[in-house]
């Protein structure tokens, strides 16, 4: 475990609506050969997401985003650590002020096929929070779900129908007002957009930032497309093997990344302008992701960073500020 | 139904072209026609495919054969779906070279692994005895490029090859292809949904909406000045990489249509917001709008004025 507590060194922490302590989930890895293996998923992060703000969280598959994500809203229960939201605890609130705390917070899943019943008409996919939390029935229940469905762009005059009789982007319409329906005033976006076609991924980023400047909402936005999250996100967060390696303002970390993680990711990306691709030299890493079964010592990304030295291997690196509002946990920030 | 409707293009000796379009523009179609791999109940209802001097739709089965195997190759999306998961991933590489009578089988087992160290598999000697399951996904797009290039192909199709890889390690196969391409002084045909992929690899661009090639021409021009407003809309639907100020994403309203249910006239007007009366009943043609670009619209975005007031 971890022994970094980050928060206390950004002075913005007091202000967030959400704040996450040192959180670690640990799965059980099946087996292993003395049956004792786990999955480090999320190994110790800490972050604050501030009111109104799109906190962008980016890293690649397996290094523990999504599980984050679902600790977060409480999807799955943390091993260890905190959720604080508006300074309550979400590990360890009970009863009716959870609940009072959960209508709150809501998630909008990737896939707009898995994540909608196939069984249920719209109208009840979108009013089923508002049965589970009582908050609204009948008639009143009923104009609600009309209400969020025109928000999100839906003609509500569909209630009736099923999801399979939409397409992938109305789908996450859908998605997204049955995420609405609360009135929540936090959402996790776990990859919203990365199953639509170019076209349709436009509209549904429009409509997610039309809503925040409507409603005020706060947004983690959970997503590997390092453009899509940067349009969208105010700071961002980058991870790898279940660490945070750098948080900070999107247009500073495009400029100048600190962690050298966060360098080759952003030297990695194509971006859709020939002259640019030409002066592109992208940092190809060496080897593959190590397995979060077993992951490195010390600064994780040891194994594979160009720039790694003596000390990489032995000590790990805090999360820490580096510059004003700019945190990173690397021995060498910048030098890559 | 028609999936693919009136599509000509030439890709010359080591040029990379790529064709871009959303699910159900063709461009996958287009693709498997040259290998003429169409799936049942689909065909070929006409056109001629000429490789060289050679036309793949007039082939017997046994040139077909030989053409698949010797002249091109073809990398998908899925690495897992196309190598067999019980056999170890050198054996099949082998079978690859062996089967279309290229090598024999002593020629073929002394290339297999230096050709997966060409594809940067680390310790390859070791893992020419691995399973596919063994590898990693980027390794196993690895090794079916490696079986792919085997045969020293003239021609190579790539559909979506980086699609379902991680960020790092796209781009260490977008490099590879890059390499590969120009060794091998090999054609390839790129197909992608990926603008940023063809600003990155390909000389030339085809935009392809509902089974039609809507634009055509240099990827420098396509980019810099789109002339078919599909084009034109996609490349303002992504984010740019030089935004300084927040810019609102330009959204392409409605769906990519249904192929078995076309609109009359231009395809893409139901959705265009630059569209004129012609537009709703009579097709344009795919015309040259600058030397080497083609594009099929009536209006052409060199001729809309206020562009701003467009969006």
């Amino acid at each position: 475990m971890s022994a970094q507590v980050t928060p206390a060194t950004d002075p913005d922490t007091r202000k967030a609506l959400v704040r996450v302590e040192d959180v670690v989930k640990y799965f059980p890895a099946g087996g292993g050969l003395f049956g004792h293996a786990v999955v480090h998923a999320v190994d110790g992060v800490s972050l604050a997401i501030r009111p109104g703000e799109t906190l962008g969280l980016v890293g690649e598959s397996g290094c523990g985003k999504s599980t984050l994500g679902r600790v977060i809203v409480q999807l799955q229960p943390a091993t260890s650590g905190h959720v604080y939201f508006n300074d309550v605890d979400l590990t360890r609130v009970r009863g009716e002020k959870l609940r009072r705390t959960r209508q709150q917070i809501q998630m909008i899943f990737q896939d707009p096929y898995a994540s909608l019943n196939p069984r249920m008409t719209v109208g009840d996919i979108v009013a089923e929070p508002l049965r589970n939390f009582r908050v609204a029935r009948g008639r009143k229940a009923e104009e609600r779900v009309q209400e969020v469905m025109r928000v999100c762009g839906l003609n509500p005059n569909f209630v009736n129908r099923y999801p399979h009789e939409f397409s992938g982007g109305q789908r996450q319409r859908i998605g997204i007002a049955r995420a609405l329906v609360l009135n929540p005033s936090f959402i996790v976006a776990d990859e919203p957009v990365s199953a639509l076609d170019v076209s349709i991924q436009a509209q549904i980023v429009n409509l997610m930032e039309d809503l925040q400047e409507k409603f005020g909402l706060t947004f983690l936005f959970i997503a590997h497309d390092l453009s899509v999250v940067r349009h969208m996100s105010d700071r961002i967060a980058v991870m790898y093997l279940g660490k945070i390696v750098e948080v900070g303002p999107s247009d500073s970390i495009r400029d100048k990344p600190l962690h050298p993680y966060t360098k080759v990711l952003e030297s990695s990306v194509p971006v859709p302008d020939p002259d640019l691709e030409a002066a592109r030299r992208p940092i190809l890493l060496k080897g593959e992701i190590p397995s979060p079964v077993n992951p490195p010592s010390a600064c994780r990304f040891h194994t594979r960073c160009p720039i790694a030295e003596k000390i990489c291997s032995e000590v790990e690196p805090p999360l820490e500020m580096k510059e004003n509002g700019r945190f990173a946990a690397c021995h060498f920030p910048g030098k890559l | 139904m028609t999936a693919v409707d009136g599509v000509s293009f030439e890709v010359g000796r080591g040029e990379i072209v790529g064709i871009v379009g959303e699910s159900g523009s063709g461009k996958t179609m287009t693709a498997l026609s040259v290998l003429r791999l169409v799936p049942e109940p689909g065909r070929i209802a006409n056109g001629r495919i000429l490789f060289g001097e050679k036309d793949v739709v007039q082939m017997t089965d046994d040139e077909i054969r030989e053409f698949r195997g010797n002249d091109v190759a073809m990398i998908f999306q899925d690495p897992m779906t196309s190598l067999n998961p019980v056999l170890r991933v050198g054996f099949q590489i082998e079978e690859a070279m062996v089967a279309h009578r290229r090598f024999t089988g002593r020629q073929a087992k002394e290339r297999v692994v230096p050709l997966l160290q060409r594809v940067r598999i680390p310790a390859a000697a070791q893992r020419v005895r691995d399973y596919p399951h063994q590898f990693s996904g980027g390794m196993r797009q690895r090794a079916m490029i490696a079986m792919g290039v085997s045969n020293q192909p003239s021609l190579l199709i790539a559909d979506e090859p980086t699609t379902a890889l991680d960020v790092t390690v796209q781009a260490s196969i977008i490099e590879l292809t890059r390499e590969l391409s120009r060794e091998l002084g090999a054609a390839v045909i790129l197909i992608t949904h990926n603008m940023a992929l063809i600003a990155s690899l390909c000389q030339r661009v085809i935009v392809m909406y509902a089974g039609r090639i809507v634009e055509e021409g240099p990827t420098r021009a396509i980019f810099k000045n789109p002339q078919h407003p599909y084009t034109w809309s996609l490349l303002r639907s992504i984010p740019r990489v030089d935004e300084q100020t927040h810019e609102k994403l330009i959204s392409i309203k409605g769906l990519p249509p249904d192929l078995s249910k076309l609109p009359p006239g231009c395809k893409f007007h139901p959705r265009c917001r630059f569209r004129i009366d012609r537009c709703l009943t009579e097709e344009p043609p795919l015309d040259e709008v600058d030397p080497g670009q083609l594009a099929r619209c009536w209006v052409l975005m060199k001729n809309v004025a206020d562009l701003e007031a467009a969006r």
